[in-house]
This record gives structure tokens, C-alpha cells and sequence, in this order.
């Protein structure tokens, strides 16, 4: 499996997704600055990282969306390649318009850095395949900006179409329905703010993330 | 030219910020202030007779987040 995990300015969780990926994948995966214009040939997977890409000018993710690099990121997801975006990436997915909504400033205008109980809501995506349907995972959020809102017709839409992911057990940032995760309608783009990356191997305290990053691998080798 | 553009978030968005000041100004002992909302304001130089629609696709593109802001666009 091919993959590639984009290097914003400012992006700061690149090392530990691309740890996470080759700890899984046994491959290293390609560190494409956003500047470039094409990801590397035969790309499988590309993973958008956290952090804080562009000192979150404007509004999270805004800049970023807007980066040379973004239009090879829509042009694989056209291609139905798989597509990760944790946390910035996931802030990022929406302000590129691959995901609908928007992550606004928490609820609470607290920065909230913890682990969450996160439900899975569906489990028949290439992402959570090998999670159990409704299974409650902990995975650590860190996120100032994980206020997930779209309009209630896109809300519904997202519900009815089996198209949020992941639930947090406990509304930490004041997400719409609890909304932690949402995939796009053809099933390849996923966004999500807590970060499996940080929980892929029992020193991290959890390996609740790992099975993503597994799933992803098994459904990549069946396609 | 020049154009000032407002963003604020659309109503119905709940503003956290604007609820913070708004505690902020009770807490100083300002009674009666009600609903507090807070935007962000950009200057732009424009060159000389830009027209709307480009300032407005600027706003579309990038400046604004129509899924949760509305813009308004002045004229200087």
C-alpha cells in the first residue's frame, strides 16, 4: 500500500501519522510538502495530519484547502483513492469542500486535549470495517476548533445516508449531533477529529486507533 | 479602491466568542446587553475598478466560509 501524508506549515502530528502508517503498512509512507503539485504515482492513501497548518489564519484549515497540493488531494479523491484527514486534516477536508459542514470554535472556547469515548456508528466503511457496529473506542481529541456544524437538511442527510462515522460518547466541543467523524457520499474521504494515529500500540496507552489504519490496509488489498 | 469586507458568522450559528463577551461586559457591570456577536473585518487594495463580482468571488473562494459566515462588501 502506497501512501503519502501532506506537510503543511504548521502541521504537527505528519511524524506520528506517518508512524502510525508504517507501523501498520510496513511501508513509509511519501512526505509531500504542500507546495508540490502531484502526489507520488499509484498513491493508495493519502493522510491529511493535525496541527495548526498555516497558524490557523483566517479559520482552521482555510489556507491549507487553498494549498498547490490540494488539487492532486481532490483529484485522488475523484479517483475513489482513500483519503484520511485527522483533526486539521479533517478542518481541512471541509474548508477544500470534500466534506461538507464546518469545525468552528468549541462550545466551550476551551482548547480540549483528552481521551473521548467515541462510538462507532458505522462500521461497513473501508475506514472502521473491522470495528464493531456501535463499539465504544477511546481515542484522545486535542483541538480548539472541533465544532462540528452543517445545516439541519446536511445533518440529516449525513444521518439518513449512513455518513457519520464516529459519535462522541461525551459532546466535548459541542459537534452537531455529536458529530466526531463524517465520510463522504462515495465512501473514500474520511474526516475525523479525535487521533487514531495516537493510539496504534500499547506504550501510547490505548491501540484503539490501530484497527482504522488496519481496515484501511485489508479493504486497499481487497479492492 | 479599497473594500472593507465584514464576516460574520450567519445567525442561528451559536458564537462562543460572543457569548464570552457577552459574560465578559456583564461581569463588568454593563447591564442590558443582549445577544453579542463577534466577526472579523478585511481591508483589501483593490486595483482601480475591480468589480463587484471578482470582490465577491474572493469573498466566496476564501475570505468567507459560506456554510457558517455571511459577508457584507463596502466600497471606500
Amino acid at each position: 500500500m502506497k501512501s503519502a501524508v501532506i506537510v503543511f506549515p504548521g502541521s504537527n502530528c505528519d511524524r506520528d501519522l506517518a508512524v502510525a502508517i508504517e507501523l501498520v503498512t510496513g511501508v513509509k509512507p511519501a512526505m509531500v510538502w504542500h507546495a508540490e503539485t502531484e502526489l507520488p504515482n499509484g498513491t493508495d492513501l493519502v493522510a491529511l495530519p493535525g496541527g495548526f497548518s498555516f497558524g490557523d489564519y483566517l479559520r482552521s484549515g482555510a489556507m491549507s484547502a487553498r494549498s498547490a497540493i490540494m488539487r492532486a488531494v481532490a483529484d485522488a479523491a475523484d479517483e475513489g483513492r482513500m483519503v484520511l484527514g485527522v483533526c486539521n486534516g479533517f478542518q481541512v477536508l471541509t474548508e477544500a469542500g470534500l466534506l461538507p459542514g464546518a469545525l468552528m470554535r468549541n462550545a466551550g472556547l476551551d482548547f480540549v486535549c483528552r481521551d473521548v469515548a467515541l462510538d462507532v456508528v458505522n462500521s461497513q466503511t473501508a475506514f472502521t470495517s473491522l470495528y464493531g457496529a456501535g463499539e465504544r473506542i477511546s481515542i484522545p481529541v486535542a483541538h480548539h476548533d472541533g465544532n462540528y456544524f452543517a445545516d439541519a437538511t446536511t445533518l440529516d442527510r449525513l444521518e439518513g445516508e449512513g455518513r457519520v462515522v464516529f459519535r462522541y460518547g461525551e459532546n466535548v466541543n459541542g459537534s452537531a449531533r455529536d458529530i466526531a467523524g463524517i465520510i463522504n457520499d462515495r465512501g473514500n474521504v474520511l474526516g475525523l477529529m479525535p487521533h487514531p494515529e495516537r493510539v496504534v500500540e500499547a506504550a501510547h496507552g490505548g491501540t484503539d486507533g490501530r484497527r482504522l489504519f488496519e481496515g484501511l490496509v485489508g479493504a486497499l488489498a481487497a479492492a | 479602491m479599497k473594500a472593507r469586507l465584514t464576516i460574520t458568522l450567519k445567525s442561528g450559528v451559536l458564537d462562543p466568542q460572543g457569548r464570552a463577551i457577552q459574560a465578559a461586559l456583564g461581569g463588568l457591570g454593563f447591564d442590558g446587553v443582549g445577544d453579542v456577536r463577534a466577526g472579523k473585518v478585511i481591508e483589501l487594495e483593490l486595483a482601480e475598478g475591480t468589480p463587484p463580482e471578482t470582490i465577491d468571488a474572493m469573498c466566496r473562494q476564501l475570505l468567507a466560509n459560506t456554510v457558517m459566515e455571511n459577508y457584507r462588501v463596502e466600497l471606500l
